[in-house]
């Protein structure tokens, strides 16, 4: 789980250019981190490639927060 | 009609980041040529460009850092961030902030490309191909668009008028002003951003211009000297980069706010030549309506013309063709015109060059001073008008006319005047 929740804000942090105290677990990507619509679909993209899955579209417009990033990938990735 | 002057310059060429930086440097003779440093182009035959120096931003180099975050460069292609880049000089220089929703509505933006993102949209392409359709970026996209460069400026001043872009090949970055002072001359706006970027320098870009055997191949060791408009061992131009912007204004609204005021947008001129996708049509007949439709609009004859900056790319064909139309205007007068050729030393921006140049025109006018055309050894034809070979020439400039053509036959005149 905390391999999984540093993997994920290691990314967040380089895709949105914030610093890295501000990536909580509870922390939006829109509301809190500065991100556009554009910029969530990469991160979600960027999610897939780090962890070798795949995030169908409609669960991707469930991901709004660091922490239902986390969630959704620990529950969803085999390693 | 509104008159329209300029009243706003930027510009990041292959010879420096700034306005002063670069125009120093072209009036000294320097070159921006050197082998391809982008990519490995040791497998082309042509294997030189004029890139951007980039640097610590300290001797004119250019530092992307201190004009565009690292974060937004990400997402756009590189004209784009040089688009932004000169938009940010040109703006400053200008002095101008809209202060009222009226005053950012009066404001608008027409910046043009010729090519645009060809090196994302070559990139997403393999990403596509290796990596599957779910690996494309949506930046990609958005980053890509000629027009992008007119909506990230707008975006990043609040500009809310026109907001426009040109895509002319080669002509693009005089179109571009041409257009966007017809629109303060009609009344759409008060004051207009406009010019041209381009980011041609990269594999697809080079191998694309070398298919069409266009670049210079026979400087691949001595690639300052590549890029010789007139010169009988001329074979091809010198591919540059980068971007020139300018702020158009309305002229009493730039003289009731005291801004200083470059030059004048006096005439525009466009002509198509009818004639083949990449040659120019062999009686120059083309470009020589254009410069006509350029005076006739400015109330000039061409015995008024001082400096003529060519479209001069180092060509075989084009130079000798350009040079032609231009005696052919001038007739009598020609014997006290100086014309020179300014992508000796820049290389050919493309869909920035007409902007580029143009702003070269008005620091012309400024300092009455004509820039060199560089390595123009021996002329190829005999000229009654000098091109200014190797040394810049002090002398009276009030007129100044700036060529430009394109690919599919699209030619764009602009005529700059001096502001009493």
């Amino acid at each position: 789980m905390s391999d999984i929740s540093d993997r994920v804000k290691k990314i967040v942090v380089e895709h949105l250019s914030v610093e890295e105290d501000k990536v909580t677990e509870s922390a939006s990507f829109i509301d809190d981190l500065g991100a556009d619509s554009l910029d969530t679909v990469e991160l979600v993209m960027a999610f897939e490639e780090e962890f070798g899955i795949e995030i169908p579209d409609d669960a991707a417009e469930t991901i709004q927060t660091v922490g239902d990033a986390v969630k959704f990938i620990t529950e969803n990735s085999e390693g | 009609m509104r008159r329209v002057v300029v009243t706003g310059m930027g510009l990041l060429t292959p010879l420096a980041c700034g306005v002063e930086e670069t125009w120093s440097r072209l009036l000294d003779g320097k070159s921006g040529a050197g082998k391809i440093k982008h990519f490995d182009a040791s497998h082309l035959p042509c294997q030189i460009a004029c890139e951007i120096p980039l640097g610590d931003g300290t001797d004119g180099t250019f530092n992307p850092d201190d004009w565009v975050p690292a974060k937004d460069r990400r997402k756009v292609d590189r004209f784009i961030t040089y688009a932004l880049t000169a938009a940010e000089q040109a703006v400053k220089d200008s002095g101008w902030v809209p202060e009222t929703d009226e005053d950012a509505e009066r404001t608008g933006v027409l910046i043009g490309s010729g090519i645009g993102g060809v090196e994302s949209i070559a990139e997403a392409a393999i990403t596509l191909k290796e990596k599957g359709p779910r690996r494309v970026s949506p930046f990609f996209i958005p980053g890509a668009l000629i027009n992008l460069c007119s909506g990230q400026v707008s975006i990043k001043y609040g500009f809310k008028g026109p907001n426009h872009a040109v895509v002319t090949a080669c002509s693009t970055g005089a179109h571009a002003i041409g257009d966007a002072a017809r629109l303060i001359m009609l009344g759409d706006a008060d004051v207009m951003v406009a010019g041209g970027a381009e980011s041609p320098v990269c594999e697809i870009g080079v191998v694309g211009f070398c298919a069409c055997k266009a670049l210079s191949t026979s400087y691949n060791d001595a690639p300052e000297k590549g890029s010789r408009p007139y010169d009988k061992d001329r074979d091809g131009f010198v591919m540059g980069e980068g971007a020139g912007i300018v702020v158009l204004e309305e002229y009493e609204h730039a003289k009731a706010r005291g801004a200083k005021i470059y030059a004048e947008v006096l005439g525009y001129g466009l002509s198509g030549d009818a004639y083949h996708i990449t040659s120019p049509a062999p009686d120059g007949d083309g470009g020589f309506r254009s410069m006509s439709a350029a005076l006739r609009n400015a109330g000039l004859t061409a015995d008024d013309i001082d400096y003529v900056n060519a479209h001069g790319t180092s060509t075989p064909l084009g130079d000798e063709i350009e040079l032609g139309a231009v005696t052919r205007l001038l007739g009598d007068h020609a014997s006290n015109v100086t014309m020179s050729s300014t992508k000796s030393a820049i290389g050919h921006l493309l869909g920035a060059a007409g902007a580029v140049e143009a702003i070269f025109c008005a620091l012309a006018i400024r300092d009455q001073v004509a820039p060199p055309t560089l390595n123009l050894d021996n002329p190829s034809v005999e000229s009654e008008i000098d091109l200014a070979p190797g040394k810049a020439v002090k002398r009276e400039i009030k007129v100044a006319l700036s060529n430009s053509f394109g690919f599919g036959g699209t030619n764009a005149s602009l005529i700059l005047g001096k502001v009493d």
